[in-house]
């Protein structure tokens, strides 16, 4: 029965096919998969700005939308309906093909991501042995759909926040993809189905998680960092800094397009979650043996929407950042840490099993993570500004 | 350590976010169109024209002296002076106005035409559901809709209509004074050798009393 429950998308996708001839099966197949998950990840991306909009007004002891539908649940589909029967106005000198091609580009890359995802026991679209490569080429492709948005649109708050943009986001994609080389180093493989595979065993009913190393933990936490920043989200949401631009690089964007940018916005969060989930928090595998009767596919997602809770949490919590801390915390905080951790993965997976590396590697990052945080990070203390002028 | 603020930071909002579930006088939030609160006294918004007794165009204080159209700062008033008088509510003949138009698109609010009527005509009123489909025609009142009577007054606005009223009273009551003691005058100076001009001369007195 669980077994059934666990496979009832593959199943029905098999049933389906059924009726087909066989020259048409594998083709129909990859369709139908196609298919469902251009259905779910939007309802997924209603269901999170649904959440987005409740939590924070109950972070900021408001209420938040409560008109369309049992607590606001129908609130995405208003706004759908609404942003569909608005206008859709181009600037009259900015570059129209590139300024149509920028949100329809951002949405198809977002979803090309997830078609590597191992969404449960065998559910991924695309069997791909370096997967994790996949991934993140198709990540740094939103960086050109931003800049696109942001050149064509020939408003200077566009290219303030595009520049911005592209700035933040090339420099967090080099910890984003360091961070993630820990764990292919400790499975040995880039293949996203066997880093799942292996963190799917369980010693005494607990996981086999990579965030409960050491290791793994702090690579955990430099990749939500990352993943903070690579998805413009608050604290690091400078180029969509609405006190200072506008909205950033989709200022000239309304209508549709302005919910496609929305729509890839949040889709690009829910993949990035679902690989921080597939890297270190076991993808589908359940929290405890004795919860493997559950479906797979259910633990993809609570993990990914829980995920998104804390996005959300870190959203309502944080002030914006200044772009030189912005820049001082990747290059000088992030990426020598995630260094540092690739050192101890390999410390790790060479040491002999036992308390003795546990001690080690810990004592080793912590020290490190204290050092650099303290020293690093302190606050600096600014007396008078002087000026300089140019002679 | 580095990130402790920002465990700190977590904890404040997921107390703020447990807490709005838990103590009902966290929210804040009225839901407005169902629930309402009392507008406080000093509420104000768009001016409106009082009125005396039942019936609003007899009633009018207006005297259509023009003084708020001269002063409004934005200019959002129109009067026209009528040609004839007519008895106000006093029963004296007065000038009323033909035309009386606010257009609240423009007004500001600033209340400087209340502050300058020497007739307690105007005064501020608290009706802000004012939106309509029609935003020229439909935000420019006329004085049928501007009019409104001095019961609505006392109930927007009870402690500063209780001070016109009073203010109203006694200067009835010393332009009743004055007319009494002008009339004993008139009929004294008709009974010594006739004098035609008494009569008129008691007038322009009254004229200014009730101003």
């Amino acid at each position: 029965m669980s077994e059934n429950a666990d496979q009832i998308f593959v199943l029905l996708r098999h049933w389906i096919v059924g009726f087909l001839p066989a020259g048409l099966q594998e083709i129909a197949g990859v369709v139908l998969s196609v298919i469902a998950i251009i259905a779910i990840f939007p309802t997924l991306f209603a269901l999170a700005v649904w959440m987005e909009r409740k939590g924070l007004a109950r972070m900021q002891n408001r209420i938040g939308p409560n008109r369309a539908g049992p607590f606001g649940l129908l609130q995405p589909i208003a706004d759908g309906i609404k942003s569909l029967t608005k206008e859709d106005i181009v600037p009259l000198r900015a570059d129209a093909v590139v300024h149509f091609l920028a949100p329809v580009l951002l949405v198809v890359v977002v979803f090309m991501g997830i078609a590597v995802l191992p969404i449960g026991r065998n559910m991924t679209l695309v069997h791909m042995d370096s997967g994790l490569l996949f991934f993140f080429a198709m990540g740094a492709s939103t960086e050109l759909s931003v800049f696109m948005a942001g050149w064509s649109s020939r408003n200077k708050y566009s290219l303030l926040g595009a520049m911005r943009g592209v700035a933040q986001m090339i420099s967090y994609e080099v910890p984003l993809l360091m961070s993630s080389v820990a764990v292919v180093m400790i499975t040995g493989s880039l293949s996203l189905e066997k880093i799942v595979e292996v963190q799917n065993q369980y010693t005494w009913g607990l996981p086999h998680w990579y965030i409960f190393t050491p290791w793994g933990l702090a690579a955990f936490v430099m990749y939500a960092t990352a993943a903070t920043a690579e998805t413009n989200r608050s604290p690091f949401d400078l180029p969509e800094g609405e006190s200072e631009l506008v909205a950033g690089y989709f200022t000239e964007y309304s209508g549709f397009k302005f919910a496609l940018f929305f729509l890839g916005e949040y889709v690009g969060m829910l993949s990035i979650s679902g690989l921080g989930t597939t890297l270190f928090l076991g993808g589908w595998s359940a929290p405890f043996a004795f919860l493997g009767w559950v479906p797979s596919w259910f633990w993809f997602f609570s993990k990914v929407l829980m995920s998104i809770a804390v996005f959300i949490w870190i959203r309502g919590t944080l002030p914006r950042l200044r772009q030189d801390q912005l820049m001082n915390f990747a290059w000088k905080f992030v990426l020598p840490f995630t260094l540092l951790d690739l050192f101890v993965a390999a410390l790790w997976r060479f040491m002999s099993d036992g308390w003795a590396r546990w001690v080690v590697c810990s004592a080793i990052l912590l020290a490190v993570y204290a050092l650099m945080g303290g020293v690093g990070m302190s606050r600096k203390h600014f007396g008078l500004r002087k000026y300089r002028y140019a002679e | 350590m580095l990130g402790e603020g920002i465990l700190r930071g977590l904890a404040e909002t997921a107390r703020n976010f447990v807490g709005s579930f838990v103590s009902a006088d966290r929210l804040t939030t009225v839901q407005y169109p169902e629930e309402r609160i009392a507008p406080i006294e000093a509420t104000r918004d768009f001016p409106f024209l009082v009125y005396d007794g039942g019936d609003w165009e007899a009633g009018m204080r207006c005297v259509a002296c023009q003084i708020c159209e001269k002063e409004c700062p934005p200019k959002c008033i129109y009067i026209v002076k009528s040609a004839d008088k007519k008895p106000d509510a006093l029963g004296k003949p007065q000038f009323y106005p033909a035309r009386f138009d606010i257009d609240i698109s423009v007004c500001m609010s600033c209340q400087i035409c209340v502050e300058v009527c020497p007739f307690q005509a105007i005064k501020m009123d608290t009706e802000f559901e004012l939106s309509t489909t029609d935003r020229f025609g439909g935000l420019l009142f006329d004085r049928e809709k501007l009019a409104k009577s001095n019961e609505h007054y006392h109930k927007i606005h009870p402690t500063e209509a209780a001070e016109v009223d009073a203010r109203l009273a006694e200067e009835k009551a010393k332009a009743d004074a004055k007319a009494t003691a002008a009339a004993a005058a008139a009929a004294a100076k008709a009974a010594v050798p006739s004098k035609p001009v008494a009569a008129a001369a008691a007038k322009p007195e009254e004229g200014e009393a009730r101003s």
